[in-house]
């Protein structure tokens, strides 16, 4: 029987990056997937011939610069293109667009509305305070504010330190972007309908929540916070999708020396004493490691792969009520050519970013009503790409990818299973919704792959097909991360630990808590910290 | 003609009516006279059709010199400090010339198009020079610089984007070959070599067919993804690939004022380009004693700590200075903060640790860092398409 000095359980981004420095530091590491290939969300597939689609995750901003440094994940094939560009289309026919220059993004908003335009630079200005506050954290295990430990009482001194640095508005304004909804945080700033809705619509993303509902003004700052190559709040494509960037990660990770063992699929953490021993798998084996590591969400790691009597009963509790609802779909769309939008010129540096067709804070509010009654939207919030403008990989030449991430679809119908007519639905309601906007999109359609919440928690695993891996509300952010008590990664039994984007700072392809919880390991094992700390914005 | 225009004011390129159409930023710069873009769009999108897809550099300003005659290759071979014989007809052979204090004039490209008939590109206006050391040479020396039109064409998909034009067999020129195509009624000649250290060509034609040519190639290259990019993106991609500039890293002999301001090809890292073993070519006798003596400064590139590139940087050694960086940047492919610097022998041997003292500006507030770097090996970006014959698809 194999022992190891760690495992990991899910070959998605996180665990691999755990995986990566635990190897790196010297042990003996194995990745165990589910799936016959790795990547977790984070996963390239070739579904249709000729056509690689970015099957789940689709854009790149948040993974952290000095991993993918540390772990020479270029020098493993992963390069990260960042785009510019996007646009919401008008149901009246106009569209307001994102320009990569800052000038001519101001005349273009003032097309629409000169104060807004403006206004932009105060709120743009709001939003960088607040990813400068977060972003030096992204990089540190959260600081527990009940401990008297020197390295959390430091870390809430910076953080202190920072808050208070603020001034009165910014602490106020911090508070805002804790509570606030989306919607009504954006009236503070602009007038026009469509903006709104353009900016708005990253409030939403992977959340359960509609736009007026509060905390959803920090999910937009959490899309923000991330950077392509410092430009702070970029996004970009992983070349040749995200699996790229799980491809990367993997071959770091065998680099240093440790193993991905696929179709493994754990039925539970084995623990005695108080310890964990290793894993047994469904096919009936076993095995062994001192260090335990789960990928999976708090749900999946407490309720399904761990057993309830080796845990605190208060633990079971609190995964049992841990925030983890379903709201996302997606369709991979392969393209027989680039489609024609109203009002675009195709070689519109426009139409290289995230496209929309909600005008209005209002739509995007509607949209979240029918999730509430238990369907899939019928007017829906998608953040549509296509890839394909500037990877020539993943598609062949003059053809196109497009990424569909389509909110809301609600991971029961009704309180019932997804049924065959739920999805063609579900997938209805998207492509009549962009084939509003693009005349030959129809006939340009050769292959879609559509997931609703139920596929995604089906391959991914994420429970309810929840993104993040648990809501990025205030409750669940920080030491609250999964919840109080287990927020820096270490679990309720000894050996076991979390890497997950269940745990601070969140979900994203970030690879922070992988790296973070990597960091914590290395320490209870008394080996050198070699989990690099963030770079400073100033 | 109006009365304030006359042949001293700004010239423009060939391609320029092209130019001027795809430059939505209008944000020009000034290349040896020649009114030239430092971007069309943006910045990163340019520079990523270099990393990613296709992208198009008009370099025509570039200084070209043609020489002919029985004595060409004797001469060539008596100006630079590379084997000239060794670069065969159909191949480009990248190289250095000195004065006769062994200090570095330019560096440059030499197309052998014939027998004793060689293309020289250079940096820096060089025709007297040229002229000078050809005295006793059977040569003729030409400046061509405005009669021939050239274009960049760089990038992991550049070789279909040219296949797609009609360039019939491209994928089989090896990197430092040169070719010729017929292109209506033209030569077009192109050869496998570049500035950005990726898969490339570049593309040499009359004049009076640079728009047809322009147009062509975009039109080939849309489904490869191709786009134009300026000088600002074309930095980016030669410090990643670990390429010196002239006038940047290093001051050409002839312009340099203040003594030891200048640099011999040993101090620049291109002792490779020297062939000792030619018996005869400029700077050789200085530069033989500066083998025995020693070189007075070392090229390095350092990888350095954090994301701050280090432009303009002292380096330190014990809190000594022992250089000053004369390139960086933060490589967004090889995501490595890359700095070129000239060091005080004996540090900047390859592995040595040093410390880049680098000031930066946030919001109109100077900060000092020190960061802590390294002295690496070779270049940060290398792909193995850039040598690959014939190279993939993408």
């Amino acid at each position: 029987m194999k022992k190891y000095d760690a495992i990991v359980i899910g070959a998605g981004h996180n665990g691999l990056t755990n995986a990566a420095y635990l190897a790196k530091a010297g042990l003996n590491v194995a990745v165990l997937e589910r799936n016959a290939y790795i990547g977790g969300a984070t996963v390239s597939r070739e579904l249709h011939k000729g056509w690689t689609y970015t099957n789940c995750s689709y854009v790149c901003s948040l993974l952290r610069p000095e991993i993918a440094r540390d772990l020479e994940l270029p020098r493993h094939g992963l390069q990260v293109v960042p785009y510019g560009g996007g646009v919401t289309f008008k149901r009246d026919g106009g569209y307001y667009g994102n320009y990569y220059d800052h000038n001519r993004q101001y005349r273009e908003m003032a097309r629409h509305s000169k104060r807004d335009a403006n206004a932009y630079e105060r709120y743009t200005a709001d939003v960088m305070k607040q990813t400068r506050l977060i972003r030096p954290f992204l990089l540190k295990r959260p600081p527990d504010p009940t401990s008297l430990k020197l390295r959390d009482l430091r870390d809430l001194t910076e953080f202190a330190g920072s808050f208070m640095e603020m001034g009165e508005e910014g602490l106020a304004d911090t508070l805002k972007f804790w509570t606030k909804s989306v919607g009504d945080f954006l009236d503070e700033y602009f007038e026009t309908d469509v903006i709104k809705a353009h900016l708005g619509g990253t409030g939403v993303i992977g959340t359960a929540l509609g736009v007026y509902s509060p905390g959803t003004a920090y999910v937009l700052l959490h899309h923000y916070m991330g950077d392509v190559d410092g430009n702070v709040g970029s996004w970009g494509f992983a070349r040749g999708g995200m699996g790229a960037v799980s491809g990367a990660l993997a071959k770091s990770l065998l680099g240093y020396g440790g193993e991905i063992i696929c179709d493994a699929d754990v039925d539970q953490i084995v623990v005695k004493g108080g310890k964990v021993t290793g894993v047994a798998l469904k096919n009936g084996d076993e095995i062994h490691a001192d260090v335990v590591v789960s990928n999976l969400d708090p749900k999946r790691t407490f309720l399904d792969v761990m057993d309830a009597k080796d845990l605190p009963a208060d633990v079971v509790r609190k995964a049992q009520n841990f925030k983890i609802r379903g709201s996302s779909g997606k369709l991979n769309i392969a393209l027989d050519g680039l489609p024609t939008f109203n009002g675009l010129d195709k070689s519109s540096p426009l139409m290289l970013g995230d496209m929309h067709f909600s005008d209005s804070l209002q739509r995007l509010e509607r949209a979240y009503d029918d999730w509430k009654d238990g369907t899939w939207s019928k007017d829906p919030y998608v953040d549509m790409l296509i890839p394909t403008q500037t990877d020539p990989t993943m598609a062949p030449p003059g053809k196109h990818m497009m990424t569909v991430f389509v909110q809301y679809a609600p991971p029961k119908i009704r309180g019932g299973e997804w049924t065959a007519e739920d999805k063609a639905g579900f997938e209805k309601s998207v492509i009549d919704q962009i084939a509003a906007q693009s005349p030959d999109f129809k006939d340009l359609i050769l292959h879609c792959e559509t997931r609703t919440p139920k596929e995604i928690e089906a391959e991914v695993g994420l429970t309810e097909g929840n993104i993040f891996q648990g809501e990025l509300t205030f409750d669940q952010l920080l030491f609250n991360r999964p919840f109080p008590g287990y927020a820096q990664y270490r679990g309720p039994v000894g050996g076991m630990y979390m890497c997950g984007s269940g745990t601070h700072p969140g979900g994203g392809v970030m690879a922070a808590p992988g790296a973070n919880a990597a960091r914590e390991i290395l320490n209870d094992l008394r080996q050198p910290n070699i989990v690099p700390g963030g770079y400073a914005d100033d | 003609m109006s009365a304030k225009s006359d042949d001293t004011m700004m010239l423009t390129t060939p391609f320029h009516s092209r130019v001027k159409e795809a430059c939505g930023l209008n944000c020009w710069g000034n290349w040896m006279g020649y009114t030239t873009p430092n971007a069309y769009e943006d910045v990163e999108l340019e520079y990523f059709a270099v990393r990613s897809t296709t992208g198009v550099f008009d370099l025509t300003p570039m200084n070209k010199y043609r020489v002919s005659g029985p004595d060409a290759e004797a001469y060539l071979n008596r100006l630079v400090t590379r084997d000239v014989s060794k670069i065969r007809v159909g191949r480009v052979g990248y190289t250095v010339w000195c004065d006769d204090a062994g200090q570095v004039m330019d560096d440059g490209t030499i197309f052998h198009l014939a027998e004793n008939d060689y293309r020289i590109c250079a940096y820096a206006r060089a025709i007297d020079w040229f002229n000078w050391a050809a005295l006793g040479f059977d040569v003729s020396i030409e400046d061509e610089t405005a009669e021939v039109a050239a274009l960049a064409v760089q990038g992991p998909t550049s070789c279909a984007t040219l296949l797609a034009m009609g360039l019939e067999g491209l994928d089989q020129l090896k990197p430092f070959g040169l070719t010729e195509f017929e292109f209506e009624g033209e030569t077009l000649m192109v050869s496998r070599t570049g500035f950005t250290g990726d898969l490339g060509y570049e593309l040499w034609i009359a004049p009076h067919k640079a728009e047809a040519l322009w147009d062509r190639l975009f039109e080939a290259g849309r489904p490869f993804i191709i786009r134009p990019f300026g000088t600002d993106a074309l930095e980016m991609a030669r410090i990643e690939a670990g390429f010196l500039q002239a006038g940047v890293d290093f001051m050409p002999a002839e312009e340099a004022v203040r003594n030891g301001r200048s640099r011999s090809p040993f101090e620049l890292g291109l002792g490779w380009l020297v062939d000792l073993d030619k018996p005869v070519f400029n700077g050789r006798r200085a530069l033989l004693r500066e083998q025995a003596e020693g070189s007075r400064y070392r090229f390095a590139i350092l990888d350095v700590d954090g994301n701050k590139p280090a432009q303009h940087s002292f380096i330190l050694k014990g809190g000594k200075q022992v250089g000053t960086v004369t390139s960086a940047a933060w490589c967004p492919t090889a995501k490595t903060n890359v700095a070129f610097a000239q060091i005080e022998m004996p540090h900047g041997a390859v592995g040595e640790e040093l410390v880049a003292e680098i000031y930066y500006q946030r919001e109109l507030h100077w900060t000092r860092v020190l960061a802590p770097c390294k002295v690496i090996e070779s270049p940060v970006f290398n792909p193995g398409r850039r040598r690959a014959t014939p190279p993939a698809g993408f």
